[in-house]
């Protein structure tokens, strides 16, 4: 067991257990704030998949956007977000049971599955996958359109959100 | 070195807490929580893959920015059409927003 293996551990179970905390708690601005946690136990993760860029945009856009907007959302909806009463519904042990059931078929489905055990491959010397994403990104043999694409779709979201949450002049 | 399965049991382990979030949970904030969560295993799972079976082909990397782009519009219009079922039925309650419940 190596010092990378027990880093990998640590981090994947303060991550997990976060998640499980966002999922059961019943104080949403608590839950909002386990699952800043465990998107940055996410963003270590990235960092040892040698994917730096990725654990920055994890942190600027998830931790810095997404979960930030979740927690106006929850206090602009402070009302009836109330801590009092179940925050699950009636059907939530079949959920569990949907939940459990499926990670028991994706681990049976890896057992039966050979590249699981490979190890990762030594990058060459000075490799820089952050030039590499970049290019493909604006080059038009590469990703192009589909990064137009991603742009359009966010602007199309930037004017959606601000059509339905407008609200109506009375 | 960690192994590919290490990564891909994590990121099933983090989809089922996720799903299980979106399925139990009543109010609508939590279940976009919970489709947070099976977003970001999904991201683990494209990059793992990427780092341990073609390194040198950088689709996966690209695939993974096309989800935060798409994560990040979700979730502005989920939240937004929250905010406006907040202000026409003071609830965000899954079970409640049942007006085109049959």
């Amino acid at each position: 067991m190596t010092g990378l293996q027990i880093l990998f551990l640590i981090i994947a179970a303060i991550t997990l257990g976060g998640a499980l905390m966002v999922v059961t708690t019943r104080n949403l601005i608590h839950a909002a704030l386990w699952l800043i946690l465990c998107l940055f136990g996410i963003a270590v993760l990235f960092v040892l998949l040698d994917a730096g860029f990725f654990a920055v945009a994890q942190v600027v856009i998830y931790i810095g956007a997404i979960a930030i907007l979740m927690i106006f959302a929850i206090m602009l909806t402070r009302k009836v977000a109330k801590d009092s009463g179940s925050q699950t519904n009636s059907t939530w042990p079949i959920a569990g049971i949907v939940a459990i059931v499926f990670f028991g078929g994706l681990v049976f489905l890896f057992q039966n599955w050979q590249p699981i055990h490979t190890l990762p491959p030594t990058l060459p010397q000075g490799y820089n996958s952050i030039e590499q994403l970049g290019m493909a990104l604006v080059s038009p043999d590469g990703f192009l359109i589909p990064f137009e694409v991603a742009s359009i779709l966010l602007l199309t979201a930037l004017i959606g959100a601000l059509v339905i949450a407008w609200g109506k002049n009375k | 070195m960690i192994p590919l399965s290490w990564y891909l049991i994590f990121a099933a382990a983090l989809f089922c807490i996720g799903l299980f979030g979106v399925l139990a949970r009543k109010n609508a904030i939590a279940i976009f929580m919970g489709i947070e969560l099976m977003l970001n295993s999904v991201n683990i799972n494209l990059i793992a893959f990427w780092r341990y079976l073609s390194p040198n082909f950088i689709a996966g990397q690209v695939f993974t920015v096309i989800v935060f782009a798409v994560a990040a519009s979700e979730v502005a219009v989920g939240l937004a059409l929250i905010i406006s079922i907040y202000r026409r039925r003071s609830t965000i309650v899954a079970e409640d927003i049942n007006l085109l419940k049959f």
